[in-house]
């Protein structure tokens, strides 16, 4: 029975799949030359760690939405890994709750080169609602170097994608989180 | 009890049935007791420093019994301020008396668990953040947490977090385990607390509207809708019936898509990718058809103070009429092949356990609590307009289980479909927004609203020059998260990621 069910089901759904969206460099905050060796070797797969800094958790709906059938992340080579020695690429959200910041300068220094770090939506972009306050680091960028900035709150699916894919086509920049303010 | 208390309704036109009272320093115990000897829960304790507007310090607590949402007052000396101890009669007050300790040094007399909770090494002790005068001074050296120690032959801890392997929000989990069974479980969270009680303070009500959305951002259209009703009760008025309406609407797209999402998960976590795969199809057709009718995915910022920022046009309601009809044809097979199939239930039933008992000694709450046989539910048996003519069915289960917990999502899915339809089909005409009067004074309210989690509190209080004074923002998962540490008693540690889906508790929600 239960396998009447499933079977009915893929029958009716069909492939519903969608091509990824394109890099968009506007979305890049550091314009690099293109590094044809990077792109080589990761232009068709990347490791991505998400770290949630501070989130409302409306980020990471859409990072799960991401992961969802429509969007066929690992088709355009995107993998999803669960260490950040294993990443390319970090994807961070949310404004650094201050509670948060080593970590996420720990994270950061786990990853090896070279890497890439996504800030995923308005919070991680500027601070968001939350800004900067006794609790609150506020943007991405006042704990680590941030290569590429997708604002929206939260930002779709695509666009996340999209700045991804954005930075594994930029050669990364820096490799030193800045220092414990 | 409460018939021997001067109860006054919060709005006699307006909001549910909330009750508010003075209740003295030396009357908290036994009317806490009296609560609970009904059958009551407490839902909310939280602190102000009303010390400005000349007065002490208050200690607010919410309680759920048979009348509806009583708000308690409680003043508190200015100097030291303290008062007995409420967790050894509400369990669940223990984590929020430690959080009004750190906030703001409200100190519960002869409390058992007197470690930190919000606080970690950023401001130190001594320091209280919500009090006016507040200045951050020192950060601790280093933040040294007491987990309670599990110790004997074989015993060993497996530290978890605070950033996890997957996605999801940041939390610390420490489990002592012999060989693969879970001996003890301690959680500690705070980690994204980022000051949002604090940041409300001088906010105007449209940006207090927009942060209170962002306190939990999967509950995003129940804390605004709790936030415009404290806002509005406090100023006396109430928002249009159309505007009613589609919050209604609104609440109920949030709460079919978390469920939606969390049975996804549930499939997920089971190793059934077919469910995963099906459910967030579903989801995201909802979520593109929200982004088509309402301009976001999540409905961010659809209720303002006074009414709603948009509308549902005549086409759109349709539109919802006929997903509602697809998506019920959909989602009905699916709930049955997970009731159906054996490899699900397999891993659901006996999982993560709560009894019914268990949840009513320590006031386990929304769906979590209605699978465990706690039959609350704020739409049901104390309905705020337009829920009065809506007449929600209460999902109820009895195992408390992961399986009772899937029950209560897939029934609850259907019935928001069902409120769904009704919604689209008789939204009453009229404008969107009634402008909000002014005060003039100091005022303040509660708005109670039931989100798909489960009950949401927002205490608003504004100056008399209509900005935020205090705002507090309440979600059940501080009632949730302790009993999540007893459900995975004597479970295996790899069930441990499908238990705590089953509850999808929110950090931010609780951390503030
Ligand atoms: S950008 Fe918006 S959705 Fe993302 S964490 Fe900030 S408030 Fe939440």
């Amino acid at each position: 029975m239960p396998a009447r069910i499933i079977l009915r089901q893929l029958f009716k759904t069909g492939i519903i799949s969608e091509p990824p969206p394109a890099p968009d460099p506007t979305l890049a905050v550091n314009a690099h030359a293109l590094n044809e060796e990077i792109l080589r070797i990761f232009g068709r797969a990347v490791g991505v760690r998400h770290v949630d800094a501070g989130s409302c958790n409306a980020c990471e709906l859409e990072i799960h939405a991401m992961n969802g059938p429509h969007y066929n992340i690992e088709g355009a080579g995107v993998k999803f890994v669960a260490s950040p020695r294993h990443a390319d690429v970090l994807l961070v959200t949310g404004p650094v709750s201050a509670h948060l910041a080593t970590a996420l300068r720990r994270t950061f220094e786990a990853t090896p080169d070279p890497k890439w770090v996504v800030a995923v939506g308005d919070c991680a972009a500027t601070g968001g609602p939350f800004g900067e306050s006794y609790a609150c680091r506020g943007r991405v960028a006042n704990v680590i170097p941030v290569d590429v900035v997708v604002p929206g709150c939260p930002p779709e699916p695509k666009r996340i994608l999209a700045g991804i894919l954005t930075a594994v086509r930029t050669a990364p920049a820096h490799r030193q989180a800045p220092a414990s303010p | 009890m409460p018939h021997q208390i001067d109860l006054t309704p919060l709005a006699p036109h307006g909001g549910g049935p909330i009750w508010q009272f003075a209740l003295g320093r030396t009357r908290l115990t036994a009317f806490a007791r009296g609560i609970q000897e009904e059958g009551g829960q407490l839902l909310a304790l939280w602190g102000a420093d009303d010390r400005h507007l000349g007065g002490t310090f208050t200690l607010h607590t919410a309680y759920l019994s048979v009348l509806g949402l009583i708000w308690a007052k409680t003043p508190l000396e200015a100097h030291a301020p303290s008062y007995p101890d409420i967790a050894h009669i509400f369990p669940q007050a223990g984590r929020m008396q430690r959080a009004t300790r750190d906030l703001l040094g409200l100190i519960a007399e002869n409390a058992d668990d007197t470690r930190k909770w919000l606080r970690h090494a950023v401001w130190s002790d001594g320091q209280f953040p919500l009090r006016r005068d507040f200045e951050l001074a020192q950060p601790e050296a280093a933040d040294a947490y007491p987990f309670v120690r599990v110790e004997g032959q074989g015993v060993h801890e497996i530290p978890v977090g605070p950033i996890h392997a997957g996605v999801i929000e940041p939390g610390h989990f420490r489990f002592s385990v012999i060989g693969d069974r879970v001996l003890r479980m301690e959680t500690r969270l705070g980690y994204t607390h980022k000051g949002i009680e604090k940041r409300f303070e001088g906010l105007d009500v449209s940006s207090g509207a927009r942060l209170a959305g962002r306190v939990c951002g999967d509950s995003h259209s129940a804390f605004t809708w709790a936030f415009c009703m404290a806002v509005e009760t406090a100023l006396e008025t109430t928002p249009p019936p159309r505007a009613q309406w589609l919050r209604a609407l609104f609440l109920e797209i949030e709460r079919l898509i978390n469920h939606l999402g969390d049975l996804g998960y549930l499939g997920n976590d089971v190793a059934l990718g077919f469910g995963f795969n099906q459910f967030w199809r579903i989801k995201e057709t909802w979520l593109r058809a929200c982004r088509e009718w309402f301009g976001h995915r999540y409905l961010f910022d659809c209720i303002v103070p006074g009414g709603v920022a948009r509308d549902l046009t005549a086409s759109a309601a349709a539109e919802v009429v006929r997903l509602v009809r697809e998506t019920r044809e959909q989602v009905r097979p699916l709930i049955e092949l997970y009731e159906e199939h054996a490899g699900v239930q397999d891993r659901f039933t006996g999982t993560g356990i709560v009894t019914p008992a268990l949840a009513a000694r320590l006031g386990l709450t929304g769906l979590a609590g209605r699978a465990s046989s706690q039959a609350w539910d704020a739409r049901v048996q104390f309905p705020w307009p337009p829920y009065q003519e809506l007449d929600v069915q209460m999902a109820l289960e009895r195992s408390g289980d992961v399986a009772a917990r899937a029950r209560v999502r897939a029934a609850e899915t259907l019935e928001s479909l069902r409120l769904l339809k009704t919604i689209a089909e008789s939204l009453p005409p009229g404008p969107l927004v009634r402008a909000l009067p002014t005060s003039a004074r100091v005022c303040e309210a509660l708005g109670w609203v039931e989100g798909w989690r489960g009950p949401v509190i927002v205490h608003v209080r504004l100056q008399a020059d209509g900005r935020l004074d205090r705002v507090h923002p309440h979600d059940p998962s501080w009632q949730n998260w302790p009993l999540l540490e007893l459900a995975v008693l004597g479970n295996i540690v790899p069930d441990f990621p499908l238990i705590n889906k089953s509850f999808n508790l929110s950090y931010s929600g609780a951390d503030l």
